[in-house]
């Protein structure tokens, strides 16, 4: 499978968070060429293990991208069929109205987001944004019809496909944190051809959307020397200011901040200079937005940095990333593996 | 199986807000230690209390706490000033009965105020009907909490009380514990503490017993008053099997097995999605490695309020259903 | 002077190292096993008298600051808040910059060039800026660059009668109190730990506390204080000059009854003034301390700072005084097993 193929069929499939068991097998299947045992916690984090070659190690290195992605879920079934929903993660409210969406009900269902005709509304409404709670999913279908096939609780996506756009970018739905996942995919290739004294564990994580929660317990359970989270950050569009952006086709972000390592951090930033990856600043004064606030907080305290890829409108079904960052991601996440042995992680370490 | 109301009358008029829950532990384990192999008390003050048996470690989760008001201030006349323990209403709360652990009984009033919906915690206070401070420190300290007084009703099919949350869900553990007589797996019922503050006593009981399974009992609202916006809960619906709420999702293969165990045992069931709130599975699903956990939910209205109300037949349904599944082989 | 040292040192959460290496050349010689953890927690440890329960006394290294987050091309610095400050105190204060504390001003628009109207609103923080007396970026980008973390400039001067003003009060009084504990405590048993932080969201206690695994912990903090003339009195936090205050309740812990009581009754045993902390706002590392592992007894002791995360936070020198007559009272209490 190459990497754009796997990019499309994990981002293509339907993983709302706490209901992401059906890309398991993808994510597998890719993986399993290049890492030597996986896992799927209780949970659900799928966590893949490449040894090091050298066997001598203890060293673990825990690199950790979600899979769920942010979606609704059937709150109520109208009297006539329609369905009322509720958010999982955040989603923007005014990103979904006239949308189409898939209800993963016992099947899969087509439906539509409905919207009030222009024509009825006053001048006054047309302003308003409209609340999830006064939108509803048309499925075509009448509430006798739905009975044993859509029920409350049923997880519900925007319907869209994976397209390339020009160049390498291309646009998708939940490229967060769909890219990530891919970034460690290119680095798990890339390490097939250095050596690393680290074990290495690859962890799809799940429900990072609503909490990081799987970020806890698959950090508590393999307790890495090392954790690094590989999300996405905001791409820049000229409506945001530079400094809290990056930009696209740059390289990764690289998170400076609380919650990221100062040494290592300093480390890592070197890696990319000494193998010419191109990279960019990421300022997080705090607990940053991914699955690195878990990490460095579990056990007696987790080393972490993060790494993120640029991508435009965030929590959309239209993300755009370019695959030239996520590549670079890979690399940079090899190379930085790479150079960490017995020897020097103590010294990186130190305060 | 009948509802026993005296047996929940009891347990929701015993004192017992978050981080003071001495009281209405010490009733629940004269209840129950005639039932179980094991009972301990945690740092915390949670109650564990293991039926033993092999198989998978359950761990069955009801809290104790209840929400309350605490003193921080005594003014020169008598007069109350307080914080809220847990999640306290001012429009509800407004000219309600409270009731210290000394029996001291209490009415919350208001300063005066133009418009009323500007009302915050900060601008009420609790009369205790006497004259000065050094009355008032007779009967009460700084650091003291009161709870809501309000008497236990009930009709052919509803109980009326407040303190519903969670004491119902007490009510269930404590039936289970007595119905269940030859565990099929490893149970651990623990009675929590401190849930209504941030779901503190499930945590660190959960670290210690590390379960392979994990159930809250706890109340859920409704969807079923006048206008009120969609949520498919209603009373007498029967027990709800909860998918989400903002503490936790569900795990779908649990979920789908209470399903499954409703189903096949005709015990009405409704599937809960709360678009806010959290239970003490949200703290126990995060323990260590992780652990598989879900949630039985008893439909309430008037959640939060000096009476909540629910029906007698989803309690009982309630039951059922925990029994019924810690029956089941749990291979999930 | 400790506290001077420690409140003119830079230690903005994050980035606490100048701190944590003063409190290790104080504590070095008074510890039996000393070491900083993997997120740079301080955990220290002194051998005496062992008790069934483990005690543990904490104090957080961090204080709130800023960030620089961008050089424009007139060589002004953007930033960022680490931690809560209230955005309205920012405006033309002082400031030190990163590791060479290059000293810099928070300008803003002159008043002669502002209409009425404005000056009723905040300003924002994208309307301020550091100016480090440069020409362009690339003589800024010689001295300071994107990540550095930026410190109040602010003196520690003793004033009226018995008070201090320094930045940083909370929470390097806390740490000056440990210190003292740990260089002058014989013969108990106790784990003394400098966290990290704190004022970012509680980040190093759980951390050190999974690591030390107490059964009982003393937190020790500079807490709010706002007692203004002609307000409600219950709505008055803490006073200056009443003593430590002792926390009821607040956002992230509800305080063990018991031993609230308790160290009361110490108080009042060795004739040392105390107040309640009567307000629940705000929440410290006991939080997450008490929940860590099986769960654990705290208890919040603090020193009252007015303007607390200002540059001009202040406090009563007899506050700090019987603050540690508590703490060691209680450290006394604990060694005859009365706790």
């Amino acid at each position: 499978m190459n990497t754009k193929e796997f990019l499309k069929a994990l981002s293509d499939g339907s993983t709302v968070s706490g209901y992401e068991y059906r890309i398991n097998d993808t994510i597998m299947y890719a993986f399993k060429k290049y890492t030597d045992e996986t896992i799927i916690d209780d949970l659900g984090n799928i966590i893949s293990l490449k040894k090091s070659k050298a066997n001598v190690s203890n060293m673990k290195i825990m690199l950790a991208a979600h899979m769920d992605e942010i979606g609704l879920m059937v709150k109520y079934i109208e009297d006539n069929g329609f369905i009322r929903f509720t958010n999982i993660g955040g989603i923007d409210p005014r990103t979904i109205l006239g949308q189409e969406v898939i209800v993963h009900g016992k099947k899969d269902l087509f439906g539509v987001i409905g919207s009030k005709p222009p024509h009825l509304q006053e001048a006054s409404e047309l302003n308003k944004a409209i609340k999830i709670e006064d939108m509803i999913i048309d499925l075509g279908y009448s509430k006798e019809q739905l009975e044993g096939i859509v029920d409350i609780g049923d997880v519900i996506t925007i319907r869209r496909e994976l397209k390339s756009l020009q160049d390498s970018r291309i646009v998708g739905k939940s490229l967060d944190d769909k890219a990530g996942i891919v970034a460690m995919f290119e680095c798990a290739k890339e390490l097939e051809k250095i050596n690393h004294e680290a074990d290495i564990y690859f962890v799809s994580t799940v429900q990072e959307e609503v909490g990081v929660r799987g970020a806890f317990t698959s950090t508590y359970r393999i307790n890495p020397d090392i954790g690094i989270a590989i999300d996405v950050g905001f791409g820049f569009t000229p409506e945001l200011p530079k400094y809290e952006t990056l930009d696209m086709g740059k390289g990764p972000g690289i998170t400076m901040g609380g919650n990221i390592h100062p040494g290592l951090r300093e480390h890592l930033v070197n890696i990319a200079k000494d193998y010419n990856i191109p990279f960019q600043y990421e300022i997080a004064p705090g607990p940053t937005g991914t699955d690195g606030r878990a990490m460095q907080i579990t056990r007696e305290g987790i080393p972490t940095l993060c790494l993120s890829i640029p991508l435009r409108y965030m929590h959309t079904s239209v993300e755009v990333v370019d695959m030239t960052d996520i590549k670079n991601t890979g690399k940079l996440l090899a190379f930085f593996i790479a150079s960490i042995s017995n020897e020097n992680l103590e010294g990186l370490l130190c305060y | 199986m009948k509802f026993n109301g005296k047996s929940l009358k009891n347990l929701v008029s015993i004192y017992g807000p978050s981080g003071n829950e001495n009281k209405i532990r010490e009733y629940i384990e004269k209840e129950i230690k005639d039932y179980v192999d094991e009972i301990i008390v945690d740092a915390m003050g949670n109650l564990i209390a293991r039926k033993k048996g092999n198989g998978k470690k359950v761990m069955i989760a009801a809290h104790m706490d209840q929400i309350g008001l605490m003193i921080t201030h005594i003014d020169e006349n008598g007069f109350l000033r307080f914080t809220n323990i847990g999640g306290i209403s001012p429009f509800v709360s407004l000219s309600q009965k409270v009731m210290f652990e000394n029996e001291t009984v209490g009415i919350i009033s208001m300063e005066p105020m133009e418009d009323i919906s500007k009302i915050k915690l900060s601008n009420m206070f609790i009369d205790i009907g006497v004259s000065s401070k050094e009355e008032a420190e007779k009967y009460v300290n700084i650091g003291d909490v009161c709870i809501y007084k309000s008497e236990y009703e009930e009709n052919e099919n509803t109980v009326f009380t407040p303190y519903l949350d969670d004491r119902v869900g007490c009510y269930i553990a404590i039936e289970t514990i007595k119905q269940i007589e030859d565990p099929k797996h490893d149970l651990y019922f623990v009675f929590t503490v401190q849930e209504e503050v941030g779901l503190r006593g499930a945590k660190t009981a959960a670290y210690r017993i590390n379960p392979h399974i994990g159930i809250a009992l706890d109340v859920t609202g409704s969807g079923d008053t006048p206008k009120s916006k969609p949520f498919a809960v209603g009373l007498d619906k029967g027990t709800a099997i909860k998918v989400k709420d903002n503490s936790i999702l569900t795990h779908p293969k649990l979920k789908d097995l209470m399903v499954d165990i409703a189903k096949e045992n005709n015990i009405p069931y409704q599937m809960e999605v709360l678009e806010f709130g959290g239970t003490d599975s949200g703290a126990i699903h995060l323990t260590k490695e992780g652990v598989i956990t879900g949630a039985i939910s008893v439909p309430t209205r008037y959640v939060h309020s000096t009476t909540e109300m629910a029906s007698k037949n989803d309690i009982i349904n309630s039951i059922k259903l925990l029994t019924k599944l810690l029956e089941d082989n749990l291979k999930i | 002077m400790l506290l001077k040292r420690l409140t003119e040192a830079s230690g903005v959460s994050g980035n606490e190292k100048e701190v944590r290496d003063i409190i290790i050349s104080e504590i070095k010689d008074f510890v039996d096993d000393l070491k900083v953890d993997k997120i740079g927690n301080i955990i220290a440890y002194k051998k005496g008298k062992s008790n069934s329960k483990k005690l543990m006394v904490t104090a957080h290294m961090d204080e709130v600051g800023l960030m620089i987050i961008d050089i424009d091309d007139m060589g002004l610095l953007k930033f960022t808040t680490v931690g809560g400050i209230d955005k309205r105190i920012l405006v033309s204060k002082p400031v030190l910059i990163g590791k060479n504390k290059i000293p810099g001003v928070i300008g803003a628009k002159p008043i002669h060039l502002q209409k009425r109207e404005e000056w009723k609103n905040a300003l924002n923080i994208e309307q301020l800026y550091i100016d480090i007396g440069v020409g362009g970026k690339s003589e800024a980008e010689k001295l300071v660059s994107i990540g550095d973390y930026v410190a109040f400039d602010s003196q520690y001067i003793e004033f009226g009668d018995n008070l201090v003003k320094a930045k940083a009060l909370d929470n390097r009084v806390g740490c000056s109190l440990l210190i003292k504990l740990i260089q002058e405590i014989e013969d108990i048993e106790f784990y003394g730990v400098f966290t990290v932080m704190e004022e970012i969201g509680l980040v190093g206690a759980g951390p050190a506390a999974y690591t030390v695994d107490p059964d009982i912990s003393i937190v020790l903090e500079g807490t709010l204080c706002y007692d203004i003339p002609k307000l409600d009195e219950h709505l008055i936090p803490t006073y200056l000059k009443k003593g430590p205050a002792i926390s009821l309740v607040d956002r992230t812990t509800l305080f063990n009854k018991d031993f609230r009581e308790k160290i009361v009754k110490i108080a009042i045993k060795n004739n040392i003034p105390y107040q309640f902390r009567k307000t629940s706002m705000g929440g410290n590392d006991s939080g997450k301390i008490h929940t860590t592992k099986e769960g654990s007894i705290t208890a919040t002791i603090s020193v009252p700072c007015r303007n607390i995360h200002s540059p001009t936070s202040v406090m009563s020198k007899e506050d700090y005084d019987n603050t540690y007559k508590l703490l060691k009272s209680i450290l006394l209490e604990y060694k005859e097993g009365e706790l």
